[in-house]
């Protein structure tokens, strides 16, 4: 919001102590961002598939090299998380889970699943490979 | 487009320290947020140690203490000094609460006051509330009727009827909730914020009121209402204890219902 020049903004984020829910919404935000450009990624290997095996082959070695298996680490957690914390949303969206109580003990457990299915997924994925 | 950042006349810069005089014991040191309009300086934070042997269990008994006995320019608003008014609404310790009801003893370390988040100073610790204000007679918070009145007696409604009204209309418009928003923060020119938002289903749910489909054609916006993505900042600091994150999510709900 534009504001008076003469008069000075008072400090917001400087200052703020920002509680757990609101952590968790600005991460929620943040997944979102991270999945839309994650989704690139995955258009570009479906791509590849299609070509034919040696256009896999050029991606495959990007994919597991350490950076690319960070990002994709990345986008399972950020997967998992946007995905439980939508289902959050969702009781919300219909008027429950609003007690302060209730909105601190989602939010755990959120953090706590979305770590959980993001290990599971990997080590499946590792025992496959 | 939000900025994250202070612009270049609001950056803090440190103050002056206020020393407690020899021999005081029981130090808590408060550190307050300044702003002289007449200098055209930036604003700056001073250092007050406070003797806590001789000041009051509140912040704002330390604050009055330090205008009283250390320093008279400092500038601040105060009532009722007992959670009722809503005047002393500020930032204490990074989060928002009226400074009467907040125990200095509840706060590790110093004692860290600002003005609420995000709003133009005027001096100290007063904000200008003037758009908040405004915000607030835009939801039109009164009952709007076509029927007439009956002659002998008021529009009565029922002990069910009256219930819907707890939680909304204890609101004492402190806008603590309001400029603890980072979405109010970032689009307060354009969406009502929790406090109006509160105030506009206090009326919505009212069985007298006969505008609730008015008032609901008015929310019926991108910015008005739909700013709020349920960050839970304004139920968490309310110091009457009500939750506008669930108003707001019944009024949203409420425009899906009646189009179904």
């Amino acid at each position: 919001m534009k504001t008076s020049s003469s008069h000075p903004t008072s400090p917001h984020l400087q200052i703020y102590r920002l509680p757990l829910t609101a952590l968790l919404s600005v991460t929620h935000r943040a997944t979102g961002v991270f999945l839309a450009i994650g989704s690139l990624l995955l258009i570009w290997l479906l791509v590849a598939l299609a070509e034919g095996p040696e256009a896999y082959a050029q991606v495959q070695p990007l994919l597991q090299s350490w950076i690319g298996q960070l990002f994709l680490l990345g986008i399972t957690y950020s997967l998992y998380f946007h995905f439980c914390n939508g289902i959050r949303h969702l009781f919300w969206d219909v008027g429950m889970g609003f007690e302060l109580e209730t909105v601190d003990k989602t939010a755990k457990l959120v953090i706590v699943v979305s770590i959980i299915l993001t290990v599971a997924t990997w080590l499946i994925a590792m025992g496959i490979e | 487009m939000a900025e994250f950042s202070l612009p270049a006349n609001s950056v803090v810069k440190k103050g002056t320290d206020f020393k407690a005089s020899d021999g005081v014991k029981n130090i808590k040191r408060f550190i307050v947020y300044r702003y002289d309009p007449s200098t055209g300086e930036n604003p700056y934070t001073d250092t007050y140690e406070v003797d806590m042997d001789t000041c009051g269990p509140m912040v704002l008994d330390g604050l009055l203490k330090i205008k009283d006995q250390m320093d008279s320019s400092l500038s601040l608003r105060r009532s009722c000094r007992e959670g009722i008014c809503g005047s002393c609404s500020m930032n204490i310790d990074g989060a928002n609460t009226l400074a009467c009801t907040m125990a200095i003893s509840d706060i590790k370390g110093d004692v860290k006051v600002y003005p609420l988040p995000h709003q133009p100073v005027v001096k100290d610790l007063v904000s200008d509330l003037t758009n908040f204000y405004a915000q607030y007679a835009s939801v039109e918070p009164w009952m709007k009727t076509d029927t007439a009145t009956p002659p002998d007696r008021e529009r009565l409604q029922s002990k069910e009827d009256r219930e819907k009204l707890d939680g909304l209309y204890e609101c004492i418009l402190c806008a603590c909730c309001s400029t603890s928003c980072p979405s109010y923060w970032w689009n307060s020119d354009r969406y009502l914020g929790p406090a109006a938002l509160l105030n506009a289903y206090r009326w919505i749910v009212d069985t007298r009121d006969e505008a609730t489909g008015d008032r609901l054609d008015d929310l019926e916006d991108p910015f008005k209402l739909y700013r709020c993505h349920t960050i839970m900042n304004c139920a968490k600091v309310c110091p009457k204890g009500l939750n506008p994150a669930k108003a707001i999510a019944e009024t949203k709900k409420l425009l899906v219902q009646r189009k179904v």
